[in-house]
């Protein structure tokens, strides 16, 4: 979990360009971390690639915060 | 002004009169282009003519998977991610409706409008992560005005603008821009054929009273994939000698 957090803490920082304290659990991609529907697709497409999984696109739509994405890739990544 | 040095461009149809003619204009700026078409060694001697920065990457793109692999392929063989596609293969199969048969149809929207998607697709990620793209698919004036005979093609090239404008608005803050050329009567092969009564009757309808050439649409292409057209986007570009004023 920690390891698949401080990946995807990395991740959103260089993608989004925002400070890395700023990229909490609670953090909304789009209402905090200035992030755009855009964004969000890459996002995904970028965690898919790193942690070599497959997010479909309707669990993709419930990915809106850092924590919900740790949350689902440390599940599918066990 | 329309320099295009050190950037990597894959240009579809390019054994055609207008695709080659778009290779050779973005070439000479400086662009490293990479040649598709389906007859190799059209495009070998289109390359051999070219000298360094030009490779070839034939494909069918009535191949689905073909197609989506082709900027890939482009890339790789380029040495570096995709600056500039150029949409520009497309067939006819004419007939009035009432004779058209659903291959004709088919074949032509497979070809000329979901091979522009799938292209424009695999050309994205490396555009969106580079900040910077141009996507340039050649449509054609009867996309807008419709011609009979012809409702497969046009639909397919209306199709290919409607593309454009959607998709132009999606990547826009990503600095890739998407535009459409559309030419009208261009002089080739068949155009060549036609006779003096067929020739009249077309000029006629030109306010110029020629048929353009192939280079006059490689210019719209410089222009549209050079940095000078960063701000537009969504647009379709009117290459006709004055024959439909939209």
């Amino acid at each position: 979990m920690s390891d698949v957090l401080a990946r995807v803490k990395k991740m959103v920082v260089e993608h989004l360009d925002v400070e890395e304290e700023k990229v909490t659990g609670n953090a909304h991609f789009i209402d905090d971390l200035g992030a755009d529907s855009l964004d969000n697709v890459e996002l995904v497409m970028a965690f898919e690639e790193e942690f070599d999984i497959e997010i479909p696109d309707d669990a993709a739509e419930h990915i809106q915060t850092v924590g919900d994405a740790v949350k689902f890739i440390s599940e599918k990544v066990g | 002004m329309f320099s295009l040095e050190g950037k990597r461009a894959l240009v579809t149809g390019a054994t055609g009169g207008l695709g080659g003619a778009i290779a050779r204009k973005l070439h000479a700026a400086g662009a490293h282009v990479a040649l598709s078409g389906t007859r190799a060694e059209k495009l070998e001697s289109l390359a051999a003519e070219l000298g360094d920065r030009a490779v070839i990457t034939p494909a069918n793109l009535s191949d689905g998977d073909a197609v989506d692999a082709l900027p890939g392929q482009a890339a790789d063989a380029l040495g570096g991610s995709l600056d500039i596609l150029i949409a520009n293969a497309g067939i006819t199969r004419d007939g009035l409706l009432m004779r058209m048969k659903q291959d004709d149809f088919d074949d032509v929207i497979k070809i000329n409008l979901e091979s522009y998607f799938r292209l424009a697709k695999a050309c994205l990620r490396p555009m969106m992560k580079a900040r910077s793209g141009r996507i340039i698919g050649i449509t054609s004036v009867v996309g807008v005005t419709g011609n009979p005979g012809q409702t497969n093609y046009a639909a397919s090239k209306a199709g290919m603008i409607g593309f454009s404008k959607a998709l132009a608005q999606e990547v826009a803050t990503r600095g890739i821009t998407v535009n459409c050329i559309a030419p009208g009567f261009i002089s080739s092969p068949m155009t060549d054929e036609l006779n003096e009564a067929q020739r009249d009757a077309t000029l006629a309808r030109i306010p110029m009273g020629t048929l353009g050439t192939g280079d006059d649409i490689a210019h719209a292409a410089l222009y549209l994939a050079s940095d000078e057209a960063n701000y537009v986007t969504g647009q379709t570009l009117h290459v006709n000698g004055g024959m439909a004023m939209i």
